[in-house]
Order: structure tokens, then sequence, then C-alpha cells
């Protein structure tokens, strides 16, 4: 099973404030242990929210709208993306991760979908396949 | 927390410490059935408390400490009874806390593949305590009664007490030859999940993901092996298709045939990446197969991969390790790159190989050439040789609906490498 954990934005990381290097050591060790164990997949941490943008979509028409964006605690400040066999296995990870000064943030587990969670689809897939393997036999 | 969420807690947190208990039990022990069992007491008494008392801040301290402990109680129970705890309980304080636990990983890492081990004991073993799997998490992944796998390890634990295995890194005269059996056994793994040699099912990814994560634990503990990054590259290669390489109902699906939008861009990624650390550090065997798989992963639909470069990857493979298979897999890259008659003049050289008389791809890519050649009924005699050879299931349903295709004459579809 795969897994995106997605770090909360704080009003530190809001601010641009970087961490200290007591908080990067921890988190580099954390990340270490990650990639020893082999469930390491991707990992990154992002820009504030005033080095973003929002592309709207209303009907036909899109909008741009440049950050920063006003709701702090729907923001990301980074992500990992973890594999490992179960739910238990992940929350027992993410517990881990250092929390060096003691503040208040939050990490939120999410399932990444997989192609089980799609099964209800079978029969489109399969039609979808076939009328792929029509078109190379054409072609050959 | 309720009691059954508490255990699960508990269980998680354990299998997260389980390999590097164990080999750090087995390193100062030298005894791995021992070793596992004061690591199986440690996790007992984490059980019976962590649920009151919650989980503690270091677990895998705790999980240590307290399999140490037990460790002397038993040393001084049985006292001069049995020497080997006796000495084990003054060993004890030699055996600093602060040994490097990656290099007891690495150690075990290394026992379990050693070679007083037959190839299948050294699978059980290595997915057993390296994996944490269950035996009957093997049994059922290899297709073997469960008694087999658990008769398996320990007569593989007794031939490793009676070898005086240290449950060290091998000196480094040993070190390149047994870190050759430790990536063969990890892609042997792979390979099991990847193309299921028997049974009712063509792959079977939790295989697949238990071998790329130890692959990944193996190169962070050798990180300046290029061999241990080819295979992992190759192994994330090969994985980045598995979505696609069969369809919902089961039945394998041919690698031109694959809907490439489905193959998996993250472990491609990975997988290029591992690949140029491989090729940095001067790669071999594995290198050059992750790099024949990574011309499939760079090509955006199947008639854009350059088959001439898979044909000179191919042969620079045979000089390095000359085998039957890989000249199969080099006429059929052959076949692609310069035509169906230059493949199969190729492939007939193979036929007398003994190494390849049972061999199922061999019918298969000569079945796949003929038809390509319009020589229908040569191919469908192919085929249904094939069909007759492979233990799958899956792949002989699908080499006889060739068989019928070339039969009825349909006009044959196009493929490559039938493995995908």
């Amino acid at each position: 099973m795969r897994f995106m954990v997605l770090v909360k934005a704080t009003a530190d990381s809001e601010a641009g404030v970087m961490p200290t290097p007591e908080e990067l050591t921890a988190m580099g060790a954390f990340n270490e242990e990650l990639v020893k164990a082999g469930i390491l997949l991707a990992g990154e941490g992002l820009h504030p929210s005033s080095n973003a943008v929002r592309v709207k979509f209303s009907g036909e028409g899109t909008t741009v709208v440049d950050g920063p964006f006003a709701e702090t605690k729907e923001l990301l400040a980074g992500f990992w993306i973890l594999e490992l066999p179960s739910w238990d296995e992940v929350v027992a990870w993410v517990r881990r991760v250092p929390n060096v000064t003691g503040a208040e943030s939050e990490l939120e587990i999410r399932q990444i979908f997989s192609d089980e969670d799609f099964a209800y689809a079978g029969e489109e897939v399969v039609a979808k396949e076939k009328e792929l393997r029509a078109r190379t036999e054409n072609r050959g | 927390m309720s009691d059954p969420a508490a255990r699960r807690a508990v269980e998680a947190v354990w299998r997260i410490e389980a390999s590097r208990l164990i080999a750090g039990l087995a390193a100062f022990t030298r005894d791995l059935g021992l070793a596992e069992e004061l690591a199986q007491d440690a996790l007992v008494a984490a059980l019976e408390r962590w649920p009151s008392t919650g989980i503690p801040d270091n677990p895998g301290a705790w999980l240590t400490t307290t399999a140490r402990n037990r460790a002397v109680d038993l040393a001084r129970r049985r006292g001069n009874h049995d020497r080997k705890l006796a000495e084990l309980g003054r060993d004890l304080d030699e055996h600093a806390p602060e040994h490097d636990p990656d290099d007891d990983l690495l150690g075990l890492v290394f026992t379990a593949c050693h070679p007083v081990l037959s190839p299948d004991a050294r699978v059980a073993l290595t997915l057993r305590v390296v994996g944490g799997l269950t035996t009957e998490e093997i049994a059922s992944a290899f297709l073997v009664p469960e008694p087999t796998v658990a008769q398996r390890i320990v007569r593989a634990k007794k031939a490793l007490a009676k070898a005086g295995a240290r449950f060290e890194t091998p000196p480094d005269e040993q070190r390149a030859e047994r870190l050759g059996s430790v990536l063969g056994v990890l892609y042997l793994i792979f390979n099991e999940g990847y193309s299921a040699t028997g049974g009712e099912h063509l792959v079977r990814p939790d295989l697949c993901v238990t071998a790329l994560r130890l692959g990944r634990v193996l190169v962070s503990l050798v990180p300046r092996e290029p061999e241990a990054h080819g295979l992992l590259a190759l192994m994330e290669l090969q994985a980045s298709r598995i979505r696609a390489r069969t369809t919902p109902d089961g039945a394998p699906v041919r690698l031109l045939d694959q809907d490439r939008s489905r193959w998996d861009r993250l472990l491609i990624t990975r997988g290029l990446a591992g690949l140029e650390r491989a090729e940095r550090l001067g790669g071999g065997p594995y290198t050059a197969q992750a790099a024949i798989a990574a011309c499939h992963a760079r090509a955006a639909t199947a008639e854009d991969t350059d088959w001439v470069r898979v044909v000179g990857l191919y042969e620079l493979l045979a000089l390095r390790v000359p085998s039957p298979v890989i000249a199969l897999n080099h006429a059929v890259a052959c076949g692609m790159a310069f035509g169906p008659e230059v493949g199969l003049e190729l492939v007939d050289e193979l036929l007398g190989e003994k190494a390849l008389a049972d061999y199922h791809l061999l019918p298969s890519a000569r079945g796949d050439l003929l038809a390509r050649l319009g020589r229908t009924g040569e191919a469908r005699a192919e085929f249904e040789r094939a069909a007759a050879l492979t233990r799958n299931g899956r792949e002989r349903a699908q080499l006889l609906a060739r068989a019928q295709e070339c039969g009825s004459g349909a006009r044959p579809r196009t493929a490559a490498e039938d493995r995908g």
C-alpha cells in the first residue's frame, strides 16, 4: 500500500521561517531511517503559499489566483510518499516524526489509490484494453 | 486505546523493529534460533506492557534491553549447564550498546545468504529474518506447504550453527562473492513475484514489493556497491510495469501491447536515477539489465523503443555473463531491430541448447517470429509446444490462445519480449 503523508502548513512555514539546524538534523535523521527501512519513495518540502498559484476551474473558464492564501490550516508545507503493508505501520512510522520545538502541528495520512480500488470498473477497463489491442493489431 | 487497537499498534512497531533487533541479538549470541526466541519474548513483554504504559519514545531500545535482560536471566538460570548461554552472559557487557545496528543488519543479511545454504533456504531465511514474513506468508508466496518452509528454516539455522556462522559482514576477500549471493536471492524473490513459475496468478505484487523494500534496505547498507544499485534499478523499472502486465481478469499482456499510461512513473523515475548511480559507480550485469529495462521505460510508445540499443546492451551483457537465456533475448531484440528473418536465424541457432530444452520462452519467441513471417502453421505448433512447457496457468492459456489465432487465420499480433 502506498501512502502520502501530508505536512500541514504552520504560521512559521507560511511566514517562510526556515527550520533551525537542530530541526534539520532531526528531520534528516528521520528521513535516513525511512530510507534504511526501504519504505521512502519520495518526499519534498514546499515553499510557502506566498510563492504559490491557484488555477480555478468554473464552467469552461479558468482563473489564475496568486498566493499567499489565507486558510493556513488547509495549506501544505511538504509531503512524503511511503510504501508499507498496512495502516498500522504507517501510523507507527508517522508517530516517530520528530517534533523538535514541541509546537503544535499536524500531519495527515492519505492512502494512494491503487489498481484494486478501480476493480469496480473492471469491464470498462477490459473494454479499453481490447480496443487498444485492436488498434495494435491493425497497425501490425 | 481499545485492546485490539493497542495490540495492532504494538505489532506494527514490532514489524518496524524486528529485523534490526534479531540482527543485534544474532550478532552477539551467534545463534539465530536463540536470537529469534529472545526477540519473541521481548515482543510478548511489549504486548503485556505497552497497551497500558503507551509505546515508549524509543521502542527499539526498549525491545533490545528487554531481550538482553532475558538473555542474562536465561544464562543465570541455566548456569553451568549451558556453556553457550553462560558465555553469552559474560559477553553481554562487552557487546557495547553503541554497536552499529546497520552493521548487525548487514551481517544478518549476509548470513541468511550463506554459501552453506541451498538457494531455497537462503530465500526462506532472508524473507523470514530480514523481511519479517511469517512462515505461512513465505509458503503461500512460493506455493509450498507451510511445514516444508518451517523445516527449511529449522535446517538452515542448524546448518549455520554447524558452519560456525558469525553473523558478521564477511571479510573483504569473501565479500564480493557473498554480495553476489545476496543480490541473487533478492532477484529470485522479485522474479517469483513478477513472473510466477507456477500456479494461477501471473504476478504477485506483494512479493515484488517485499523484494523492492529489501533491495532499498541493502542499498542503504552498502551504498558504494554498484550492483546493489543496479539490481534495485532493474527491479524498480520492471516493477513499474506490473499494473500493465495483466488484464483485470489476470491474463498476461505482453510488453508491446501494454498501456504505457499505466506504468508507474514514480518507480520509473527512481529506477532511472538508480541506474545512473549504478553506472557512475561502474556497474555489472544487473546494471546492464537495468539499462535494457530503461530503454523500454524511456519509450513513450512501443514503436519508439530503441531496439538497436537494446541489441547492443544484450551483446554487452553476453560478454560479461554468457548464457543461453541472454542469447535468446538478444535474438528477440534483433528480431525487433532488424526484422523477423534475422531474429529467427539467431533463435534457430539456439535450438540445440540443452539449457533451453524445457524453456517455454524459446518456442514462444520462435512462434512469434514465424507468425510475423506469415508461417502460421509452424507458429501454431511452436505456441502449442510452449504452452505444454510452461507451469503457469495464465501463461498457458495465453499461449494456447495465440496458437488458435494462428490456426484460425486471424492476423497475429506483434509482440516483443513475451515476458513483458
